[in-house]
Order: C-alpha cells, then structure tokens, then sequence
C-alpha cells in the first residue's frame, strides 16, 4: 500500500518537473520572438523589402543633337526589342527554342545572349533581337503565353540622319564596356543594351547628352511578377545640343571628296564655328549604334584609307607651302624683308654642298614676299628661313596655332609639331642644322600639323590677328568679346593677304584655276603639296617621276587653305587630300566650291 | 487475467446533468478562440477570401467541437475498458497504410475515406498514451523500476513509431517516442536509465543518419545552417525569419504581410501560418498564441492534479504532452530554433486529421476532469 502512495506521489512529482520544463521552453519561444522582432527586426525589414520592391531604372531619352539651323544630326527613333526575363521562366533554353521558330536568331545572336545571360541577374530583361517591325511585335505577344520570360521592350535608339556625312563630327554612341562601367558609376551604365557615346560629340558631351535615370519601385511576388507600381521618379531628359555645323555645307563637302581620302574644315574666321567638317572615307554611325560585329570593325581599321581615323584633327601632314605665310610673316617682323624686298630664283641654291631645288626647275627670277607667295617659290622661303632661323619660324607658327592641340571638342585631337632647336637635341640628341632651317621653311621636314591647325592657322591670318579657338558648339556674345588679339603688325598681315589673293586672282597663281567671282566676291588661299617619300637622285636623273605612276600611298599629298570674301573675309577652309597630287589641282578647286557654297547660302539666306 | 473488479468499472455512472455540470467551460473557450485565429489566418492566406481554406477549417473545427463535446461525454470507464482493442484497431490501420495507402506529398501516410484523409498516426497518439496508461494503472512502482517492467510499454510505442517511420514520417514518430519518453519519465523509471538510453542513442546517431531519406538529412543539415542553400532546402526558413522578423512588434496589419501574400513565405496556410500570423500581428500577436496555449497546457495539468485516478492522471499528462510537442515543435521549427520536420500548429493549421485528432484529445481530457472523482481501483 505504501508503494501505492509512492506511486501516485511520484506521478505528481515528476509531472511538475516536465511541466516546469515545458514552460521553460516556451518563453525559450517567446524570448526567440523577441529576438526576432525586437532585436533584428530592422534587419529582416530590410530584407523583406529587397524581396518585395524591384527597382528598375528608367532610361531617359538622349538629347537631340541638330544642326546650326535645327536640322536633326542625331535623334532617337522607336526601338522595339524583344527581350527575355531569366527569372520569369523555368527553362530559358525552351523559351529561346519557341522564339527561334517564329524569329530565327543567327548563331552570334545566341551567343551573345547566352553571354549575356551570365553576365546579368536573372530578373534584368536581356534583348534577344531589336529593331522588330510591327508585324515582328504583333507575331511575339501572339506567341507570348507559350513563351514565358519573354517581353516587348519600346526603348528608343539613336539614329543619324547623314550616316557617313557626320560621322566624324558626332562620333557614335555604342555599348557599355567593362572599362566604361569602371570609371562611369551611373546605373544607367549597368542597363544592358544601354548606350553611351563613344567617340566625337556624342562622347565630349555625354554627360548633358544622357541625362539622368528615373526610378521605378514595384512590388514584386516571389515569381518576380509585377503586383503594383509603389513609386515613380522620372528622370531628366538628357539636354539638346545645338551646333555650328551647317549641314548643307558639311553635305556638300563630303560630296566633293568623293573616293578621296582626306579632310576639310571650312570655319567662321570670326568666331571659329565650324561650319563643315569632314574626315574621307567615313563610317556610318548607325551601324555602331545598332551593334557590329567583330569583323565590321577589323575591315574598318585595315582599311588603308583608315576611314575610322578623324584625319582633320588626329592626321599629321606637313603643311608644306601652306606654311609660307608664316614664314614670310616672320621675316616681315623680323625686318629680313620688306614688301619689296626682291630675291632671285634661279630654281636651286647651294647651302655647303648640298643643293636645293625650287619646284619650278627653270627658277622664277627675281620676286617680293607677295610674288613668291602667288608662285610658291621655294627660293625665296628658303633665303628669308635661313636668314631667320628656325626659332623665330617656329614662335610665329605657334602664335598662329601650329603644333599645339586647338581645344576642338573632337576626341582623338593630335597636337603636331613645330621643331625648334631645343626639340632636335632632345630628340635626336644633336643640334639643329641650318638645311632644316630651309626645309622648314617650305612647311616641309619636321613640321606636322593637323588640318583643322591649318584652318585656324588662316582664320587667325585673315581676321585682324584674332585668337579664335575652333568649336562646334556656337560661342556666346561674352565669349567672342573675350577673343584675345594675336601681337602682330596689321600691314604685315595686310601684305600676306595679298599675296593669298594673288594665289587665286593673278594670273599664273597657283590656284589661278580655282577662283570665282560671286557678286563681287572673291576667293584668296595658298596651295601646298607635300612629299610623301623622298625622290632620290637616280629618279630625278631619269627625268620627272609622274604622281599618277607611282602607288597610291607614295603619292604627294594635296593641300589647300583659303578664305572668302577677299575683303572682309567671313570663311575660312583647308583641305587636305591625301595622296591626291598636287594642291592646285586637287585640293584648291575642293576649297573654292566649298567657299563658294558657303557665299551662297548666305546670300539665299538673307 | 481480467480483474473487472479491481479496475471499479462497477462504479456508478454519472448522470448527463452532472457531467454539464462538472464540465469546464474557459476550457472550450480557449480551445475555440485558437480555432477561430485560424480561420481568420486562413482568410488572410488566401489573400482575404473566405472560399476554400477558412470556410473548410471553420466547419472541421465544427466538426472537431462535436467530436470534442461527444468524447467529453463518454465515462472514463469507457475509455478504460476498450484502450487496448482501440490500441490494436490503429496499429492494424497503420499496417493498412503501410499496404495500401494513399499517396500523398511522397510518403504513405493516409487512408483515403472519401470524405476525408484518415491519418492513422494521429490516432496512434491517442491510441498510445491511452494503452500506456492503462498499463501503468495495473502496475506497481516496483515492477516500474524494473528493466522487464518497462518491456511491454516500450514494444506498444516501438512497433507503431517504427511503422510510421516507415512512411516515412520522420515528424510524427518522434512525436510518438518523445511522449513515451516522457510517460515513462513521470511514472518513475529512474533518472539513469534515461541517461544511459541517450549515451547510446549518441553511440548510434551515426547509424540513423544512414537510415534516413536523404530529404530528412537535407533538413537537419539545413537546419544546422539555413544559409547553407538559400534558394533550396533554406529558403523556407530563411523566408519564415525573414516574415516573423519584418513583422516586428506590432505586425504590419491584417491581410499586408508582404512576404506572406507575396508568395514569398512557403506553406503559409499550413505549417508557417505561425509566421504569417506573427507577420501580420507582430511580437504582440505571436505573444499572445503562445500565452493561450500556456493557459491551455496548465489548465490540461490542473485538471489531472484535480484527478483521483492513476490512468486518468496519466492519461490527461500524455495527451497534454502530445499537444504540447505540436505546438512546440511547430512553433520552435518555424522561428529556425528546430529543423523543419513538417508539424503543424494545431487548430490553426489548416488540415483536417489534426483538428480531429486533437479536438479528440481534449475531449478525453476533459471527460477524466468530469470523472475525476471516479474510483478506478487499487491494487
């Protein structure tokens, strides 16, 4: 009986341990809660919202890039793109496989989806195939429930009305690369099939081109599907832009060049608004803003015309006798010479034992600075830049804007070269020898410039010494006023005019071929062609090598600068065809049109 | 040898007037108001309809009532006469199964009834605690402190535990071993033996792992580190914290639990509507389920300290054990403290066996408190 009792007494004993023991084990629960919800609450709230809210970025239009009379040079145009959502289908392959069925995709295509594919998260929409017509677009939604993940995206793509013909002013916009994300932080960047400028102005203004992206907060489920819109900031449109450039001219220009390869610059003298400016043979922008291939762009760069180089402002050529304006400037100002000063050109002088050849072989005979400019005398540029030196030619080349970067907002712009003698000992550690000085003279030797160098060079010559800078965006009043004067005797100005006038309007100038009369209004310039290989002596022996006989690439290049009218000058230009022979042939008659032009439109515009 | 006699099945019955009376009606109250949370959450879970889930929970909690007032009705002696017939009709149920159930979510575990799943392991429970504490009401405390005492309780919980394994249910046949683990505790089989049994349990862990399925060792190793593989076997649970701790102290409203109704929440209508309803209620709401089942629990064990027979004593301790290891385990799974093993909230979980079988329960529970002063005998 006893063990009786003890029995029920240890049933009750024990019961309340186990009963003790449970309630400790829930508040272990509630104290779980408490830490949960109290302690990490903040935590998990964060979290929960990063399950919920998908953000997306909303891409905002680029700005509009127009001409100096609102002509459209770059837009944006409707883009349909079909896209594909990894997150929103169980098998992407699948998917992909009902796509190819109503719109084949090319093996490259599946390529780079698939890259892409990896590279981005699963709920970013990668673009399968873009520019969709309508047709395209009704085809896909029909298909749609049979393809899960799949979407129709309207983005808007840019475009260039003048393809070819801009191309070297604009640039194009094209993909993010990895470099870009690197020193770009923007989202934008990290939107795949997002596109930024990457060369000419679509890249020098690309932050006031882009703009800046809006926001779009939505409440997600678990499947990634769209339950409401929670938030939406718009971003900023990205700013127009207007430039200088005149289509018409810049129309008309590449048209002149036609199979040639080189460049031209035609600018307002006055306030160093480029008007036209082209680079031969040119890209289509289009073609990169849509996407090309790897084989596109290495047909490009082995091309030996070089269409992808921006030549007016990244070719370096020698000036050649476009550089006699300088140099007679410089002794102008040195007092070598004066207007009427004369020097005999007997076709070659002897400097030691080397002899020097003017072109002309049977020698002009006795000629003043104005002369020697209208005929290009070589012996006359070589007597005044020995009786220089270099140092002189060189200060007045630079003052004039050679040989140092003009600030275009153009990338790739190369600054040139004018020698001097401390430049020789430190490259060739050896010092200047006086044979340079004469070659430098004819623009020849050392000297590289770029062709926009020269037409700032005759812009600089023509407006009373004003130091414009060349832009393509249009200066503002409190800009022009700032222009500062070049230090240089107007009269001595005043005679270079006039031996560029002589080049065209006398008979026997250089470029006496090219010149016009429009209402009075005249063309004045200076031609130059440079060698591109050196004629050795068993070629000048065996008579006169004739450029058309010789390979493209060893042919003389063509140059030409002028300005128009002859009083008052409001344009200037300079040409450059590469490998195109002789500047009065070649290049002149390209700069006389393209002034030409230039006077009439703004007589029909008036 | 059959000694009706000596169990007092001879005693008087009591009147149906006198069972109303003795019947303790906060008891019922409790139970319904948990019941109620759950077809409230079920309207909530199908994002605020009452089609479906909270209108089929509110008429098998119906159900469950009648069945609980029924069970409460029926005398103790009753239930003390048929335990082992109703003991050996489950175990052959759940062979039953074993041959020829129906197959649900990969494992064997109902028998199809047409109008509903009977899960014979639920009844098991019942059927379990109610044979073992009839075979501690006939034995003494000497025979209880023997190893061959404690022979025969323990193959009347095995065969069943190793039969629901089978199915496999790893869940519900710990269930099982546990309350039998703790029905031995409280009759007084001593404290070593416990010790001893775990020190081999630790010896042969090494071996259960190479018996069980490789989704129940995926859940311990998750449970061990939810972060292991958070788009796989840990998103659950990682999702379930994610809700519980979003929720914060005051919920973020009925109906606006965004990783709930978002989808982002798995099973939150049956085994995480813990975590909904702490989503949407907060500290607060979570606080106070977790109060209501205490008050549930002590009334269960103040009911059998009121209770003058041993199997009835006994009997309330087992079944009150059985809930508490329901909502225990639930809850503690849920809020990542154990792995996710598959336990249900009862009442408020949807799925109807659980109801059945728990409203069952306190049924039985509450039919001993009305016969608590009934002699059951004495050696």
């Amino acid at each position: 009986m006893n063990r009786d009792n003890d029995k029920g007494k240890v049933l009750i004993g024990r019961t309340l341990v186990w009963v003790l023991i449970q309630f400790v084990l829930l508040l272990l629960i509630i104290a779980r809660l408490y830490y949960l919800q109290v302690y990490q609450a903040d935590q998990f709230s964060t979290m929960a919202d990063e399950n919920r809210i998908s953000t997306r970025l909303l891409i905002p239009p680029r700005g509009v890039i127009v001409d100096r009379h609102q002509k459209v040079l770059a837009g944006n145009r409707q883009n349909f793109q079909a896209m594909i959502v990894a997150e929103q289908t169980a098998s992407v392959q699948e998917t992909l496989d009902r796509f190819k069925k109503i719109m084949p995709l090319s093996e490259a295509e599946e390529e780079r989806i698939k890259k892409d594919l990896k590279k981005y998260r699963r709920f970013v929409p990668i673009k399968i195939k873009d520019g969709l017509s309508w047709d395209d677009v009704s085809k896909v939604l029909l298909a749609s429930p049979e393809m899960p993940g799949i979407i129709i995206d309207d983005g808007l793509s840019r475009y260039y009305p003048f393809g070819r013909q801009t191309a070297h002013v604009l640039g194009y916009v094209s993909s993010v690369s990895e470099n870009d994300m690197k020193k770009d932080n923007d989202p934008l960047l990290g939107i795949p099939g997002f596109k930024i400028g990457k060369d000419g102005i679509e890249k020098q203004f690309e932050k006031k081109l882009r703009g800046a992206g809006g926001n779009l907060k939505l409440e997600v489920n678990a499947l990634g599907r769209v339950m409401k819109e929670i938030e939406r900031v718009d971003g900023t449109a990205g700013e127009n832009l207007q430039l200088s450039i005149d289509t018409r001219l810049q129309q008309k220009a590449y048209e002149l060049y036609g199979e040639e390869s080189g460049a031209a610059v035609l600018m307002d003298v006055n306030s160093g608004e480029i008007l036209a400016f082209v680079s031969t043979p040119s890209y289509d922008s289009n073609d990169f803003a849509q996407g090309v291939g790897g084989d596109f762009f290495r047909t490009l760069l082995n091309d030996e015309k070089s269409p992808l180089m921006n030549k007016a402002v990244a070719g370096l050529y020698s000036p050649g006798s476009t550089f006699k304006m300088v140099v007679a400037l410089a002794a102008l100002e040195a007092g070598i010479i004066t207007k009427d000063s004369k020097v005999f050109c007997s076709g070659k002088t002897q400097l030691g034992n080397h002899l020097f050849h003017c072109w002309k072989k049977s020698g002009h005979g006795a000629l003043n600075v104005v002369e020697a400019l209208q005929h290009s005398c070589d012996i006359f540029f070589y007597d005044v830049a020995q009786k220089l030196g270099i140092e002189k030619i060189a200060a007045m080349a630079r003052r004039f804007g050679l040989g140092l970067p003009t600030g275009i907002e153009a990338g790739g712009e190369k600054s040139g070269l004018i020698p001097d003698k401390k430049w020789r000992l430190e490259r060739f550690g050896e010092p200047w020898q006086t044979g340079e000085t004469l070659i430098a003279g004819i623009g020849q030797g050392y000297i590289l410039t770029t062709p926009l160098q020269l037409a700032v060079m005759t812009a600089r010559l023509v407006n009373g010494g004003r130091e414009i800078r060349p832009t393509f965006v249009r200066p503002d009043a409190e800009q022009l006023k700032n222009i500062r004067r070049i230090s240089v005797n107007k009269n001595y100005l005043e005679i270079v005019k006039e031996g560029m006038c002589a080049v065209v309007n006398r008979p026997g100038g250089t470029a006496f071929a090219s010149q016009f009369n429009y209402n009075g209004k005249r063309m004045c310039g200076k031609t130059g062609t440079t060698q591109v290989r050196r004629i050795s002596m068993k070629e000048r022996q065996s008579g006169i090598v004739k450029q058309e006989d010789l390979p493209w690439k060893y042919r003389n290049h063509a140059l030409f600068v002028g300005y128009a009218p002859q009083d008052n000058p409001k344009y200037a230009v300079a040409v450059l065809v590469e490998h195109g022979g002789g500047g009065s042939a070649v290049a002149a008659p390209i700069g006389s049109k393209l002034l030409l032009e230039a006077l009439k439109l703004d007589e029909e515009g008036k | 040898m059959y000694k009706p006699y000596k169990l007092g099945l001879h005693n008087p019955n009591l009147s149906f007037r006198e069972k109303l009376y003795n019947l303790n009606v906060p008891y019922f109250l409790l139970i319904s108001l948990l019941a109620a949370t759950g077809v409230m959450m079920l309207y909530s879970a199908a994002n605020g309809s009452w089609e479906g889930w909270a209108v089929n929970h509110a008429l098998r909690f119906a159900m469950g009532f009648a069945v609980m007032f029924i069970a409460a009705m029926i005398d103790i002696k009753v239930y003390l006469r048929w335990t082992y017939p109703f003991y050996f009709a489950v175990l052959v149920l759940l062979i039953v199964v074993e041959a020829a159930g129906y197959t649900g979510m990969g494992a064997t575990r109902w028998i199809d009834l047409k109008f509903i799943k009977l899960q014979p392991s639920e009844l098991m429970k019942i059927a379990l605690v109610m044979a073992l504490a009839k075979y501690f009401h006939t034995t003494t405390l000497q025979s209880i402190e023997t190893i061959r005492g404690i022979v025969p309780p323990l193959l009347m919980a095995m065969v069943p535990a190793l039969l629901i394994m089978a199915q496999p249910d790893l869940g519900t046949a710990l269930m099982i071993i546990f309350t039998t683990g703790v029905i031995l505790f409280v009759v007084g089989v001593q404290v070593w033996k416990f010790v001893a049994l775990a020190g081999m349990a630790a010896v042969l862990m090494p071996v259960g792992w190479h018996f069980l399925h490789d989704y129940q060792r995926q859940r311990v190793l998750t449970f061990l580190d939810p972060e292991r593989d958070p788009l796989g076997a840990g998103y659950h649970i990682m999702q379930s914290k994610i809700a519980l701790g979003s929720g914060g102290v005051f919920g973020k409203g009925f109906l606006k639990g965004t990783q709930s109704h978002l989808n982002f929440l798995p099973e939150k209508h049956t085994d995480f509507i813990f975590t909904m309803l702490s989503e949407e209620f907060g500290l607060i709401g979570g606080i106070l389920v977790v109060l209501v089942n205490m008050a549930i629990l002590a009334y269960s064990y103040s009911f059998a300290l009121k209770t003058t027979s041993y199997f009835g004593k006994l009997l309330i301790i087992g079944l009150a054990t059985n809930y508490f290891l329901y909502v225990f385990i639930n809850i503690a799974m849920v809020l990542g403290l154990l792995p996710v093993v598959g336990v249900p909230l009862p009442l408020i979980s949807y799925g109807g066996t659980v109801i059945l079988s728990v409203t069952a329960s306190f049924g039985i529970i509450m039919a001993v408190y009305i016969n608590r002063e009934t002699n059951l005998g004495k050696e």
